[in-house]
């Protein structure tokens, strides 16, 4: 009697366990046709996990932080010393450099205005946005920022950091948001080669990212031969998403394709990928209206 | 009731926390840029202590704070974790307890097959066929990355459970 009360249990909790995975694997399936076709992502959901988890992600990261820097203190200190001495002496070298420099800066702004350089290049208007965590796995190169739709961070935001471009928001909750890079393996951007202004499309990749430092660029039309080594691209101004004119690195190497008629290679990102700590978004999106 | 509870609370804080330290510290701690994956360790862990239910449930959960954050869509890692998850369960029959080999081999396992789906619905459906590439560099040293943290949380994870376990024992005598 009893073993066999058992065994009914057993069977029933069994077969509930492969419904009940059955269920979930369908609510994951319908949510992710839904997400693709509808562009639905999170909304509440996202929301609320953004209250659990963005004050303890910070705690975490001050902790890391604080750890790391006194273990960079200690073992700077005696080095420090040293580099002390010799500084000071190049300091004193310096500002009298910098002095002349100054003058000849000067120089430069007055004819920069002449040029009107500012007006082809316009200052954005930017807001400071710390990142906080990586992606989760190894194959893409995503992070989060602490900054979200509370400080008026929206989806397709570029985001820089120095001068370079690193990246674009795909993704908005409301005290963070999610950068997607451009040398993530899924990114296209449209590039602008800046001495000659012909287009090309430029690709995140992580095999080349590991291999050479760079990500890769097609389809330039460089009939001419002008572009070689060293050539600076910058966003194009027929990008649908990122504004013109953000420079994405320089021309490491370049061949011409199988086709004879356009070029691929490798570009080196300006960017710091591997130590970024803060970055820049801009807030202004591309809008054609 | 209660107890049961108070698992759940536990394994659901527990997986909050490691995936917290994934994407933040240990992302510190990149080696080659692989970082290792502790969700996988946690899921496959609880898998094979507490069997097919449990696994496929954390695996769910786990999934879902990966997908909320990263993968823009949700449900695509909530399936893979889940799945993973599911399958070690199997694995519940065949463990004893203070043998860590088995669940440090799953661990193991599940971290490649995670992997490698990836690869199979993100990149090589795509067109990128480049597989052996990123199993030499990306694969293979994620998994023996995970493997040496796992050998200092996985006797943590399983000492927990114990005397959680040992707990809720004591709870059902009381009561009969």
């Amino acid at each position: 009697m009893f073993g066999r009360r058992k065994k009914l249990n057993r069977a029933k909790i069994k077969l509930s366990n492969k419904y009940l995975f059955g269920i979930l694997a369908l609510i994951c399936i319908v949510s992710l046709f839904v997400g693709m076709n509808f562009n639905i992502n999170g909304g509440p959901l996202s929301d609320l996990a953004d209250y659990c988890f963005v004050p303890m992600q910070k705690g975490l990261n001050s902790i890391g932080l604080f750890a790391s820097n006194r273990m960079d203190e200690l073992k700077n200190i005696r080095q420090l010393m040293i580099e002390n001495a010799e500084l000071q002496s190049k300091v004193d070298e310096l500002t009298t450099e910098n002095s002349t420099l100054k003058l000849e800066q000067y120089e430069l702004e007055s004819l920069r205005e002449l040029y009107d350089l500012d007006k082809k290049y316009p200052s954005y208007k930017k807001t400071a946005a710390r990142v906080i965590a990586k992606d989760a796995g190894n194959w893409f190169d995503t992070f989060i920022i602490n900054k979200g739709s509370a400080d008026g961070i929206k989806v397709n935001m570029n985001v820089i950091a120095g001068s370079g471009l690193v990246g674009i928001v795909t993704d908005v909750r409301k005290h963070s948001a999610t950068v997607t890079t451009i040398i993530n393996d899924l990114s296209n951007v449209s590039g602008m080669m800046i001495s000659t202004s012909d287009y090309c499309i430029v690709r995140g990749s992580i095999k080349s990212m590991n291999e050479k430092q760079g990500i890769l660029f097609d389809t330039l039309n460089d009939l001419n031969d002008m572009i070689t080594e060293g050539e600076q691209v910058v966003t194009s101004n027929i990008s649908d998403k990122y504004l013109e004119g953000i420079l994405i690195g320089y021309v490491t190497e370049i061949k011409i394709d199988s086709n004879n008629l356009t070029k691929s290679g490798i570009i080196t990102p300006v960017v710091d990928f591997a130590h970024l700590e803060e970055v820049l978004v801009i807030l202004q999106t591309k809008d054609y209206d | 009731m209660i107890r049961v509870i108070l698992r759940r609370t536990i394994e659901i804080v527990t997986a909050i926390f490691l995936f917290l330290l994934q994407i933040t510290w240990f992302k510190g701690l990149e080696i080659a840029s692989v970082a290792p994956n502790l969700l996988i360790i946690f899921v496959s862990a609880i898998g094979v202590l507490r069997g097919s239910r449990e696994g496929m449930l954390i695996g769910f959960i786990s999934g879902l704070f990966v997908d909320i954050y990263f993968a823009g869509i949700l449900g695509f890692y909530a399936l893979m974790y889940m799945c993973i998850g599911y399958a070690i369960g199997y694995f519940k029959r065949v463990f004893f307890a203070e043998d860590i080999k088995l669940p440090l081999i799953l661990v193991m396992l599940g971290d490649a097959i995670f992997n490698i789906l990836v690869y199979g619905f993100k990149f090589m459906l795509r067109g990128d066929l480049s597989f052996p590439y990123y199993l030499m560099n990306l694969i293979l040293p994620e998994v023996m990355y995970t493997f040496i943290v796992s050998l200092f949380i996985l006797p943590v994870i399983i000492k927990v459970d114990r005397l959680l376990e040992e707990y809720e024992k004591k709870g059902a005598s009381k009561f009969g």
